[in-house]
């Protein structure tokens, strides 16, 4: 479905099906994560062993996908989980590994699987049931980014680790109202952190808000006096066009990863943009949790990507 | 700066009460008539086949059996195709209503956690959605029965 949607052409590889050949839908997550990697390795001319750290992480249980995949890849591994926010939050690692000297080559990726997804947090796949408006669907893909000490490409220049804030949402089917909050926060520690403001950047981008979490981060931020303008997009937005029948957008870990990753780098690679503030967004919840009648607390990190 | 709980819980509310004023509404026109045209004729095709029975010679109470059976049949037919889900998200109650619906979801949990194992995962999971129906309408079903008998 992703791949009828807007964004597609920037998609290194768009897959037929959800199945990916594999036995479970797990098994096809792990499988695209490895593919993903494989294709970041080839295009950046590099084998696994030159790999000093790869950072990991997915929405199931044990992040099993990117510990899968982690498998095959054979690169030391460190595991993540920030739910939809582990895209930002493995650039971010990685970006300080390097900066601080650890490294000068690690691999950042993240998976999600509509299936998987609907299977760990919601009802089996094939179940008659109505999506609310205000529910998002997971986005299945996986992105995979190599950072690197030296070159010419994209650099990330500066990044803000989010707080985790809950303000009582306990409705599993509007994770965009869950996040909201922590998104507006980190921005707002962002902007006043670095001492700029939105129309600073080319494209200010939040991870998975979708069509109602973008509403709420709009009022939330008016409290603040912070006005977006029309640089700010959401990656669950972009992903999918308008007529396709997504809810209230896309989500997932995947979600902010293909965009970030595919379209946004594809377009400070053609040079159309220069400066992105990319804020992936998480909803740190389980099933488990969720049932309990525990609130939702969503997470937000914010890193800026500059092409010189 | 630790956590201040009585101001956490003013931006609580107040944050709840923004939810509240922005949430999209469901169209809820849309969902009747679409709730009312498939489930209609869900029923219909009930309707269908018990005159195929009764214009055998069964009588409408002998008919109930095979026609249900029948229907849960389709259900899981519709289920094992791919087609079931769609029919939910196209009219919610509409299909979920129906013993189509109930089928569906017995089906749709066998065959998602079939890849757990026949034992453990199909034969344990299967009622994940349909069991607390069964639990709850058996229950309220011997409730009501010891209701007649004691009011008659």
């Amino acid at each position: 479905m992703e791949g009828k949607g807007p964004l597609a052409s920037d998609f290194d590889v768009i897959l037929p099906d959800l199945a990916m050949g594999q036995r479970t839908p797990e098994r096809a997550e792990t499988k695209i994560l490895e593919e993903a990697c494989n294709i970041a390795l080839s295009a950046a001319n590099l084998k696994p062993e030159d790999l000093e750290y790869m950072l990991a992480g997915d929405l199931l249980s044990q992040i099993i996908s990117s510990s899968f995949a982690a498998r095959q890849i054979t690169a030391p591994y460190l595991g993540l989980y920030g739910a939809c926010s582990t895209a930002a939050e493995s650039l971010i690692l990685g970006a300080m590994l390097i900066d601080g000297g650890f490294a000068d080559t690690v691999l950042a990726a993240t998976s999600s699987h509509y299936q998987t997804a609907e299977r760990q947090y919601r009802y089996p796949i094939e179940l008659n049931i109505q999506r609310k408006v205000t529910a998002q669907v997971t986005v299945t893909g996986a992105s995979a980014a190599i950072l690197k000490s030296q070159g010419t490409g994209p650099r990330i220049t500066c990044a803000t680790v989010g707080r985790v804030i809950d303000l009582g949402i306990k409705d599993s089917s509007d994770m965009g109202s869950a996040m909201a909050p922590a998104a507006a926060d980190t921005l707002f520690w962002h902007l006043s952190d670095t001492n700029t403001r939105p129309e600073d950047y080319d494209l200010v981008l939040t991870g998975d808000l979708g069509r109602v979490g973008t509403v709420m981060l709009g009022e939330v931020l008016k409290d603040k006096g912070i006005v977006l303008g029309p640089n700010y997009n959401d990656c669950g937005l972009m992903i999918f066009s308008q007529d396709q029948d997504v809810g209230a957008g896309g989500s997932g870990c995947a979600c902010s990863g293909v965009v970030a990753m595919g379209h946004i780098y594809k377009s400070m690679l053609r040079g159309l943009i220069k400066k992105v503030l990319l804020i992936s967004t998480g909803a740190l919840f389980s099933p488990l949790s969720f049932q309990q009648g525990e609130t939702i607390p969503g997470i937000a990190h914010a890193l800026v990507i500059e092409q010189a | 700066m630790p956590l201040d709980e009585a101001e956490l819980g003013r931006r609580q509310a107040r944050y709840q009460e923004i939810v509240k004023q922005n949430k999209p509404r469901p169209p809820i026109l849309r969902n009747f008539l679409l709730a009312f045209v498939v489930g209609g004729a869900i029923c219909v095709i009930g309707q269908a086949v018990l005159e195929f029975f009764t214009a055998r010679g069964l009588t409408v109470d002998e008919a109930a059996g095979p026609t249900l059976a029948v229907m849960i049949f389709l259900g899981a037919l519709a289920t094992g195709l791919g087609i079931y889900d769609d029919l939910g998200e196209l009219s919610g109650a509409g299909a979920a209503v129906p013993i189509t619906g109930f089928s569906n979801t017995i089906v749709a949990a066998a065959m998602d956690f079939k890849r757990e194992g026949y034992v453990l995962g199909m034969g344990s999971k299967m009622f994940i959605i349909a069991g607390p129906v069964l639990v709850f309408g058996i229950v309220s079903a011997v409730l009501i029965g010891i209701i007649r008998m004691l009011a008659t």
